[in-house]
């Protein structure tokens, strides 16, 4: 996991959050702005980057620790290069969302909330995304998939086997 | 001036969009481009139509054709038949639609027929990132009146006098909300939106977002003026990219006619406005939490008073409003608060928009007037439970909000009505479940969602939301005894009189509203160890059902723990409890449905 | 944006460019779109109907499209439908015909006897 979080920090991915940063400046209370690009930028915001903010916002680390941890948004490590979102909203969850949820869990070794070994899955219980017509929905990455059986399961996650 | 003679309006909400609407536009565009009726026939994109059950939608104009549920191919056919020879492709009309060999007009359709659109008037009709679109349908109409032609205080009481209230949650008096800010001393006022829509469930204000965001900024802007701010900001959800996308072209092209900027229409006011995003936290769609996180800060509640309007954003007097609220005033402005104050009931006025989901036919959003009844919507509008299951109850109000259960299903929806089933308008979630639906797992869902989400600063929401879940789990795993049925209400009690902010205080009413009309699943869970829906993993038990058994033995070879035993072709196959894990794999192998859960 | 009346000019102008979706009532012009129709020229006698329409400012008009009429050889041809008349069916149209049924029929309300299905029958 470390050694993804190190590939990330990469020279040319903070002269890009400097941009950003300068975008934002003399507006009021950029943090989350900035927090947001970071997190787009890395894939996570851990603890160098942090230290850059806050050295170029000059907002204190335990401030800026605190926002980090606080929204779900932002990571303190990579996530998986694919991020299986299963919608647990209600209209979802009536419609047997958990099952599909355990199921994805099941074949790839992998706890919600958690990244596989390999780096390869992030798989995430996620609030309403709001598309209740294909309820229950999933998304890996951009792909969505809607009105879902568990039967469906294994045959979705073989496409994302490399 | 260009001019169609078709117009193929193309849905563009989140709903479409996940099911291919983007991949049907372009098919349309390519296809009329490749049979040359690029001049005649316009292809535009719109917000949200409603009717997400059957969606993908496409609707093309001047007939009205309301096409339901495509798929790319079928582009080809609707352009060749539809839009080159003028023949309506009746087997991909919404079946609704067309009946007895006649295509019926969108509005007699069941889906919309009950309903009154204000704040989506223009969701599906309007191509969201047109701006000359919105002004066509009396856009900034209601803006320039009001700067040319009105006081501030004027501007306030039309909002008084209309009755609206706040359509977010609690549903307090928008224009007392705007009076309080008006009057707040402050050298700079601000205004702000609230789009935090975290609610499970529902997405109204996306839908407004995405599919009418002008709406949004005409609002905020007469806000401005009323209340005398120059700055506003709206606080969108990261969740939803197509409507911070069309929210900015919305702003950008205002600014750039002029709409938003120094002197708007020639006067000495000026407004401009920004996006903030939110990083995902429920507690931010509360008030003090949401001014939090703008500055930058961790999301969390603080004691009101000082309220917002007095003390908001960096210290300074702060009009709070949410999207559906925004969506309103204009057509407030333009029709008068008279008009507005004659759709609904006594103390409710005006519309709202409810997104119904779950076991229902037409999942979907609907406008409809303050008391309709929950009947009225989930049976004529909503087209009722598929499956011809059983109606159990209506979950209104989201994590806030209790269970009505069908004895009430004849309520006028109101604010006041609302509140004393133990439920709450909130932001107008509705999610319908069945008989196959379990309460103590509903009432588990939304207690594990506010553990989840508590911001965790006061000691009643953190710690006490906690131990309400434990005692759910141990309910809904056969564990519970009648003290902690009465452990739970007390405590419930407890949470709520004690928190912090509303999240806290309503967290409750999700356990408290289903112990009150559905106890005896409760007592069912605590005495018989039995889940009547059979919901409840740990008091679910899988059976063969002898004399249907064939045999076969496909679910012994399908079961991941090997606890199926018989003999293919000679004894019936038994499933032994104690291994089983309850998978539900042998139940759906099973192709003579001889085994049962209970 | 310098005033009011400048918003309002810009609705007039957007407004026709989307009225069509709003729902129809009021009089109907159908065209024969079918690929007869569109053959023997339908498609510039819609056009031109369109136009004539939107120039005029006329409300409650709206021009739409079907598929066969059922009648081949008279082709292009149209129908106008106006709540509380009998239907009126043109037939042999062009551009030019087109916008004289407009003028005199649409608008002055005296049906252009001449290019109807009834005066080519005999």
């Amino acid at each position: 996991m470390e050694e993804l979080v190190s590939k990330a920090l990469t020279e040319e991915n903070f002269q890009q959050l400097d941009r950003q940063i300068e975008k934002v400046q003399g507006s009021k209370g950029p943090l989350m702005q900035v927090l947001t690009q970071a997190q787009k930028i890395f894939g996570c915001v851990p603890y160098e980057v942090q230290k850059h903010v806050s050295e170029r916002l000059k907002v204190p680390m335990s401030d800026i620790y605190g926002v980090v941890t606080f929204y779900s948004q932002f990571s303190l490590i990579p996530k998986g290069k694919y991020v299986i979102s299963v919608c647990m909203g209600t209209a979802c969850y009536v419609k047997s969302a958990q099952p599909i949820l355990d199921k994805i869990s099941e074949i790839i070794d992998t706890k919600s909330g958690e990244t596989s070994a390999d780096g390869n899955f992030t798989l995430e219980a996620t609030r309403c995304i709001g598309a209740c017509g294909l309820a229950p929905i999933i998304t890996v990455n951009e792909d969505v998939y809607g009105k879902l059986e568990v039967t469906d399961v294994p045959g979705i996650m073989e496409k994302y086997k490399d | 001036m260009e001019l169609y003679r078709s117009h193929i309006l193309v849905c563009g909400g989140t709903g479409c969009v996940s099911s291919d609407s983007l991949k049907i536009e372009e098919r349309f565009k390519e296809l009329i481009e490749k049979n040359d009726l690029k001049d005649e026939a316009k292809v535009v994109k719109t917000g949200c139509f409603g009717l997400c059950e059957a969606g993908p939608i496409v609707i093309v104009y001047p007939e009205g054709a309301f096409y339901s549920q495509l798929k790319v191919e079928d582009v080809d056919t609707i352009v060749a038949e539809h839009l080159v020879k003028g023949r309506i492709v009746t087997d991909l009309l919404y079946k609704e639609s067309y009946q007895e060999g006649e295509m019926q007009s969108i509005n007699d359709v069941g889906f919309y027929k009950k309903q009154e659109r204000v704040a989506l008037r223009n969701c599906g009709v309007i191509n969201p990132e047109v701006i000359e679109e919105y002004i066509a349908y009396d856009g900034y109409e209601a803006l320039g009146r009001v700067l040319s032609e009105m006081k501030p205080e004027e501007v306030i009481q039309i909002v008084k006098d209309s009755g609206l209230r706040g359509r977010g949650g609690g549903g307090f008096p928008t224009g007392l909300k705007w009076e309080f800010t008006a009057k707040a001393e402050g050298d700079q006022k601000y205004i702000a939106c609230n789009a935090d829509e975290g609610d499970p469930g529902a997405f109204m204000d996306r839908s407004v977002l995405e599919g009418d965001p002008h709406v949004v900024i005409e609002s905020m802007a007469i806000a401005g003026y009323a209340v005398g701010a120059n700055k506003g900001y709206v606080y969108v959800r990261a969740e939803y990219p197509i409507a911070v996308n069309r929210l900015q072209i919305a702003i950008d092209q205002a600014k750039e006619m002029g709409l938003l900027g120094e002197n708007i229409f020639g006067t000495d006011f000026s407004f401009d406005m920004e996006i903030r995003l939110g990083a995902g936290a429920f507690v931010c769609g509360e008030e003090t939490a949401l001014i939090k996180s703008i500055e930058g800060k961790r999301g969390m509640p603080v004691p009101r008073p000082p309220f917002p309007a007095v003390k908001g954003l960096f210290d300074k007097p702060t009009l709070l409003n949410n999207v559906e609220t925004y969506a309103n005033i204009p057509q407030i402005i333009l029709r008068g608060a008279e008009w507005f104050a004659s759709i609904g009931t006594e103390k409710s006025k005006g519309t709202k928009v409810f997104a119904l989901a779950g076991k229902i036919n037409n999942t979907g959003l609907l406008e409809i007037p303050m008391g309709t009844t929950l009947r009225e919507a989930i049976y004529d509008v909503g087209g009722g439970i598929p499956g011809g299951k059983e109606f159990k109850a209506v979950q209104t109000g989201g994590p806030s909000g209790g269970c009505i259960p069908a004895a009430h299903i004849d309520t006028p929806i109101d604010y006041d009505n609302l509140i004393e089933l133990g439920s709450m308008m909130g932001s107008g979630g509705m999610i319908v479940l069945d008989e196959d639906n379990c309460m103590v797992d509903i009432a588990r869902f939304f207690l594990d969602f506010t553990v989840d989400e508590s911001c965790g600063k006061c000691t009643p929401c953190r710690d006490g939301t906690k131990r309400m879940l434990e005692m759910l789990d141990k309910i809904a795993e056969g564990k519970g005894t009648p003290a902690d049925l009465a452990k739970l209400e007390t405590l419930a009690k407890t949470i709520k009189n004690a928190s912090l902010c509303g999240l806290g205080q309503t967290a409750p009413n999700p356990v408290l509203s289903t112990l009150d009309f559905f106890m005896d699943e409760y007592e069912a869970h605590v005495h018989d160890k039995r889940c009547p829906a059979g919901v409840c993993k740990a008091l679910l038990n899988y059976i063969v059902i002898e004399d249907k058994c064939k045999k076969c033995g496909i679910c012994a070879a399908k079961c991941p723990v090997d606890c199926i035993s018989g003999t293919k072709g000679k004894t019936v196959y038994h499933i032994d409890t104690d291994k089983c894990i309850k998978c539900n794999a042998c139940l759906e192998a099973c192709p003579f449905d001889a085994i049962k859960k209970g | 944006m310098k005033s009011l009346e400048e918003l309002r000019k810009l609705r007039k102008e957007s407004l026709d460019q989307v009225d069509m979706r709003r729902s129809g009532k009021g009089t109907r012009i159908v065209v024969g779109m079918a690929t007869c129709g569109i053959s023997s020229g339908a498609r510039p006698v819609m056009m031109a109907l369109v136009e004539e329409v939107k120039k005029r400012n006329l409300q409650d008009v709206t021009v739409t499209q079907t598929g066969c009429i059922g009648a081949c050889r008279l082709e292009p041809m149209f129908e106008v439908y106006r709540t509380g008349e009998e239907k009126v069916t043109y037939v042999h149209m062009d551009a030019e015909k087109a916008k004289k049924v407009v003028t005199e029929h649409i608008v002055n309300g005296k049906v252009v006897s001449e290019y109807t299905i009834g005066a080519y029958e005999k």
